[in-house]
This record gives C-alpha cells, sequence and structure tokens, in this order.
C-alpha cells in the first residue's frame, strides 16, 4: 500500500521526539561550555616549554639550539640565543632563549619541533580555548606564556611525562657520577700536578691510570646531554 | 460573556472607528484589519521557526537552539539582528531592478492573500464573493517572483533552482486547486466565510466538517501534499539542494532579502495551511459542540499550530524525492486521483444520505487509490543509458 514506509517513518521520529524529552541517554550533545568530555591523553594541539622546579626563567629546559626553528614546517617558532651562559635546573651553564616566540596562528601542530629537541624541552600542550581579539599579538605567544611548569605536563600526558623524566633523571645522574668523576679526577691530577712539582722524582703512575678508566664515560656523558 | 470575548477583536475595531470621521471611517477601518494581520504572521512565523528547530532537534536527539533567552525563544531575534545586519550583496551582472523586487514582490503576495483568510468568527479582511479564486490567483504570483529572482541573478544555478521551484509548484498548483474543488461543490460558493459558515453546525457533538467525509478526507490529504510541494518544503525541496544548486533560486540573496524569502515561504506555508483548515477542517469552528464557548481565533490559531507542526514533524522523517519521482507523483498519482475525488463528491451529492453513499465513495476512492499507486510502482524499470554524441 502506498504510504506505509511514511507510516513507519512518522512513528520512528515520533518516539525519537517523545523520547528525547523521557530518556536523557538519547541525547548525546554535551553542552559545551559548562560541560566538557574528559580529554583522552593523547590530545595535543600547541607546543609549549616544559621547565623544571618552580621559576620558569632558570627552570626552562631549552638551550636555544634552534633545532625546532629550523625544523619547524610553517616556520613559526622565533629563537634569539642569548649571548651569555646561564645556570639550568641541574645547576650546569647554558646558553638559554634570550627570545622564544610561537605564532600559534600559523603553527599547524605537526609536533615536529617536539621530536627533534633533544632536551625534551618542547612538549604538546591541550589548551584549545585560545581565542584572541588581537589576532596578531594575541596569537604570538612568547616564552613567558610558553612557559609551563613540569608538574603541568605530568598532568597532561602522564605516561609521556613519567618516561620522559625518567629518562631525564637517568641522564643526569649518569651526567653527575660523570661529573664528580672528572672533578675528582681533575682535583687527582691538580693533586698530583702539585705533587710532581713538590717532589721532582715521580712517585708511579697507577694513580693517574686510575682516574684514567671513568674518563670515556665522561665524553659520552657530555655528549648526550648538553 | 463568551460572546463578547469571542468577537473581542472586531467590537475593538468598532470602538476605535468610532472616533473616527466618517470619511476616514473606510482606510481606517482597512488599515484596522490589515495590521493585526501583518503583525501576528511574521511573529507565527518568528515562533514557527524556533518549533521547527526545536521539534527537528528532538526527532534527531539533539537539543535544537538552547542557547539564547529561556530554551532557544529569543533565537529568531538573533537571527533577524544578524540578517539585518549583514551585507546586501547583489551581483554585478544582475538586474539590479528584478533582483530588488523579486522578494519584495514574493512578500506582497505572501501578505495579499490573508485577505481572505478567515481568522475567527466575522474576523476577515475582505469577504470577496470569489475567495477561493483570489486564493488561487494571489497564491501563483509567489511563482512569478521565484522566476524572476532566479532570473535577475544572472546565476546558472539560481536559474535551474528557479525552473525546478516552477515545474514543481505548477505541477502541483493544479491537484490544490482540483482538491479544494469539491468544497467549492459542497459549499456552492467561492467565498472563504461562507464555506467555514456551511461548516459551522454539529450533529449531535459532532461537526459538520468537510474533512469527515471519503472525498473531504482525500481532498484534504491531497490538498495538504500538494501544499507541502508548493510551499517547498521537504520533502518536496527540489528547488533547494544543497549537493547540486545550492540554495536554489535564492542564492544570489543575502542579508535581509533572503530573510524576506524565509518570510514568504512560511507565509506562503501559513496561508496554504489556513486554507486548508478553512476548506476541510472547519475554518474557526470548534471540534465539537461544547466547546463552542473557547474563542473562534484560538481554534483557529490551534489548528493552524497543529498543521504546522504536522508540517515539522513530516519534515523530520521524509527524505528527499527525485525530481522524477516528484513529477510522476504529481502528475500520475494526485492529478487523477484529485479528478476521481470530484466525480466521488458529484456521485456524494446526488445519492441519499446514509451508510450506502459512505461506501459507494469511499470503495471508488480507495480503488482508484490501490489502482495508481500499484500504476506508480509498476513504472520503475530501469534501462542501460546509451549516449548519443552528435555526430
Amino acid at each position: 500500500m502506498l504510504g506505509e514506509g511514511i507510516v513507519k517513518g512518522l512513528a520512528e521520529t515520533a518516539r525519537n521526539f517523545f523520547g528525547s524529552y523521557v530518556n536523557k541517554e538519547r541525547l548525546t550533545t554535551v553542552q559545551f561550555p559548562e560541560e566538557r568530555l574528559p580529554q583522552i591523553e593523547a590530545t595535543r594541539d600547541f607546543p609549549f616549554l616544559v621547565y623544571d622546579g618552580t621559576d620558569p626563567e632558570p627552570g626552562l629546559r631549552c638551550v636555544a639550539c634552534q633545532i625546532c626553528e629550523k625544523e619547524c614546517p610553517p616556520k613559526c617558532i622565533y629563537i634569539v640565543k642569548s649571548a651569555d651562559k646561564k645556570p639550568d635546573a641541574t645547576g650546569k651553564a647554558q646558553f638559554y632563549p634570550a627570545q622564544f616566540d610561537i605564532d600559534i596562528s600559523v603553527c599547524m601542530s605537526c609536533q615536529i619541533c617536539v621530536e627533534v629537541c633533544p632536551f625534551d624541552a618542547i612538549k604538546m600542550d591541550v589548551e584549545f580555548e585560545m581565542s584572541s581579539e588581537d589576532r596578531f599579538g594575541g596569537l604570538l605567544l612568547d616564552k613567558y606564556k610558553l612557559a609551563k611548569s613540569n608538574e603541568y605536563y605530568n598532568k597532561i600526558h602522564p605516561t609521556e611525562a613519567g618516561a620522559v623524566d625518567a629518562a631525564l633523571a637517568e641522564e643526569r645522574a649518569k651526567a653527575k657520577l660523570a661529573a664528580e668523576a672528572k672533578a675528582k679526577k681533575d682535583a687527582e691530577v691538580a693533586a698530583a700536578k702539585a705533587a710532581a712539582a713538590a717532589a721532582p722524582p715521580p712517585p708511579d703512575a697507577t694513580p693517574a691510570l686510575a682516574a684514567e678508566t671513568p674518563a670515556p664515560a665522561v665524553a659520552t656523558a657530555s655528549g648526550e646531554t648538553k | 460573556m463568551f460572546e463578547t470575548i469571542d468577537q473581542i477583536f472586531v467590537l475593538i475595531k468598532h470602538w476605535l472607528l468610532g472616533y473616527v470621521p466618517g470619511m476616514a471611517q473606510p482606510l481606517i477601518s482597512a488599515i484596522l484589519s490589515v495590521v493585526p494581520v501583518v503583525i501576528a504572521f511574521p511573529l507565527l512565523f518568528a515562533i514557527t521557526t524556533v518549533l521547527e528547530r526545536k521539534g527537528l532537534g528532538r526527532m534527531q536527539n539533539r537539543y535544537g537552539p538552547n542557547r539564547t533567552g529561556w530554551f532557544g525563544i529569543l533565537q529568531p531575534m538573533a537571527d533577524g539582528i544578524k540578517s539585518l545586519t549583514k551585507e546586501d550583496i547583489v551581483p554585478r551582472t544582475a538586474d539590479q531592478l528584478v533582483h530588488f523586487l523579486a522578494p519584495v514582490v514574493m512578500v506582497i503576495a505572501s501578505f495579499l492573500v490573508y485577505a481572505v483568510v478567515p481568522l475567527g468568527r466575522n474576523m476577515v479582511i475582505a469577504d470577496l464573493n470569489a475567495g477561493v479564486l483570489f486564493f488561487f490567483a494571489i497564491g501563483s504570483m509567489v511563482e512569478l517572483s521565484v522566476f524572476m529572482a532566479g532570473w535577475s541573478s544572472h546565476s546558472k544555478y539560481s536559474l535551474l533552482g528557479a525552473m525546478r521551484a516552477i515545474a514543481q509548484m505548477i505541477s502541483y498548483e493544479m491537484p490544490l486547486v482540483l482538491a479544494s474543488v469539491v468544497v467549492i461543490m459542497a459549499a456552492g460558493s467561492l467565498s472563504t466565510v461562507t464555506i467555514v459558515n456551511m461548516q459551522a453546525g454539529y450533529t449531535g457533538i459532532w461537526p459538520h466538517w468537510y474533512v469527515f467525509t471519503p472525498w473531504g478526507i482525500t481532498g484534504f490529504i491531497i490538498f495538504m501534499i500538494a501544499a507541502t510541494a508548493e510551499s517547498n518544503r521537504c520533502p518536496f525541496d527540489m528547488p533547494e539542494g544543497e549537493s547540486e544548486i545550492i540554495a536554489g533560486y535564492f542564492i544570489e540573496y543575502s542579508g535581509f532579502k533572503f530573510a524576506l524569502f524565509f518570510l514568504a515561504e512560511y507565509l506562503g506555508m501559513f496561508a496554504t495551511s489556513a486554507m486548508a483548515i478553512t476548506f476541510f477542517l472547519g475554518g474557526w469552528a470548534a471540534p465539537f459542540s461544547f466547546l463552542t464557548w473557547i474563542p473562534s481565533y484560538v481554534w483557529f490559531f490551534g489548528k493552524l499550530l497543529t498543521i504546522i507542526c504536522a508540517f515539522i514533524w513530516v519534515r523530520g522523517t521524509l527524505p528527499r524525492l527525485r525530481m522524477d519521482q516528484l513529477m510522476n507523483f504529481a502528475w500520475k498519482f494526485m492529478l487523477p486521483l484529485s479528478l476521481i475525488n470530484i466525480v466521488g463528491a458529484g456521485i456524494w451529492h446526488f445519492m441519499p444520505a446514509g451508510f450506502t453513499r459512505w461506501g459507494v465513495v469511499s470503495l471508488l476512492i480507495l480503488l482508484s487509490c490501490v489502482l495508481l499507486s500499484r500504476g506508480l510502482r509498476r513504472n520503475k524499470w530501469f534501462h542501460v543509458r546509451t549516449y548519443r554524441f552528435a555526430s
């Protein structure tokens, strides 16, 4: 009979209409600003700079190596390397970015800067409500706006941040060991020199040789980290 | 008391006219009749847009607009302000005058048809003795403005859209008029007021609406389907096709002119719905004799809102038709059925009252409906398309 399917369809839409008033589960819409879906952990949109500790100024992991600036496909990163060196979070003297700008109106969220960074200094953020009335200045983020603490990073991407922290801790421990060993060796060398200067006949080479053994480790560790 | 409430608008008008000098009375009287209609129906349009968007949303398990005002009821205000503040772009190659006139003509035509719609007892702007004829004559002015819009835009999409719209509107004008012929036959008058008065009686508690006869219900269904097509609504919204001709004939319109087309479309829908109410659903008459104390205009607008909700329901349910299905349906099903319906109404008129004439006329219409629908179905042969190129 003509019109049978129409009646069936009308019944279906009527069921939806009344059902949506009775059964809240039918309405899958999330009323956005008031209620939000939990973000999945892999969410990522724009890069930010990670800093250790509480103060972004000394704690910034970035050493202004400018690899991300060179790799960025749309060229949205602008870095000015500092002339002097300042101690970083671990106390080591490093270059630091005098200026670090990301234009998020240009950024295409490709994450290449994160991939290439050897210092785990730049990571992807989850902040997306960044609309601004000033389309030039408002979307150009400087290093103070970009800097976010490691705790924040741990909060938004716990698994990834945990792995990064573990790797960094290991590296730093190694570097520390190496530094200590180097310091010890330097001290011993200095002592030996002093001793040599004090006593012209050389006693024997054994302490110097013993200090020689951790030297390759120092070389690799320093090459890897800084 | 109930009589006063029922006639309140008429009484107010006469009271106001009492303060007007005799010479100016016809003019003031006309203005006092027209202005409420011109205000009421665009307001109804505003309400309908909210109803439609919320209703459609609910049918699709969404919320619909719920941000502006309480539960989104200020949405039409926001839409209106938006369309008023938008830039009015006229294509450089467009026929400037016709391009400007098209929406104006459309809105004027849409408003003019309300002149013969009885909104309540004694509430009609002009009781023309050829009111039905006036309605259809002015109604076809809409087609003119559609073509004006399509042609003057100087765009292939709007021209194609206009051609589609014209083809559809003219095809469905036929069953629309023929479906109302049965009512004219039964009432013996072309005056809308007389048609409503004929239906305002009761047998026991049951009203004398034409929809409660076999030819009436058929005529009503045909009229409503044709009205849907006439007002370019889903599932007959071929003149607008996002995928093939974008917005159809008003693609080159922006800002408030676009809103005017929108307004005119809805006004046309209300007008045809009002006519369906007048012809088949007893106009302003109450559905039961014990409910006559409720004012007549309440009944009229109640019925109108019901029909609008039905339109929204259908829009939320049905997918669009193809152009050939649309034309086949109009010419091979609706037109023959409405002609047979006229014959049925004639048989009804000449047979003695009773169950026999119910049986005979129902059988005639049902049989022809089944046969015609079979014919529509059988016609579905598809064959491989062969291309013939110009040699």
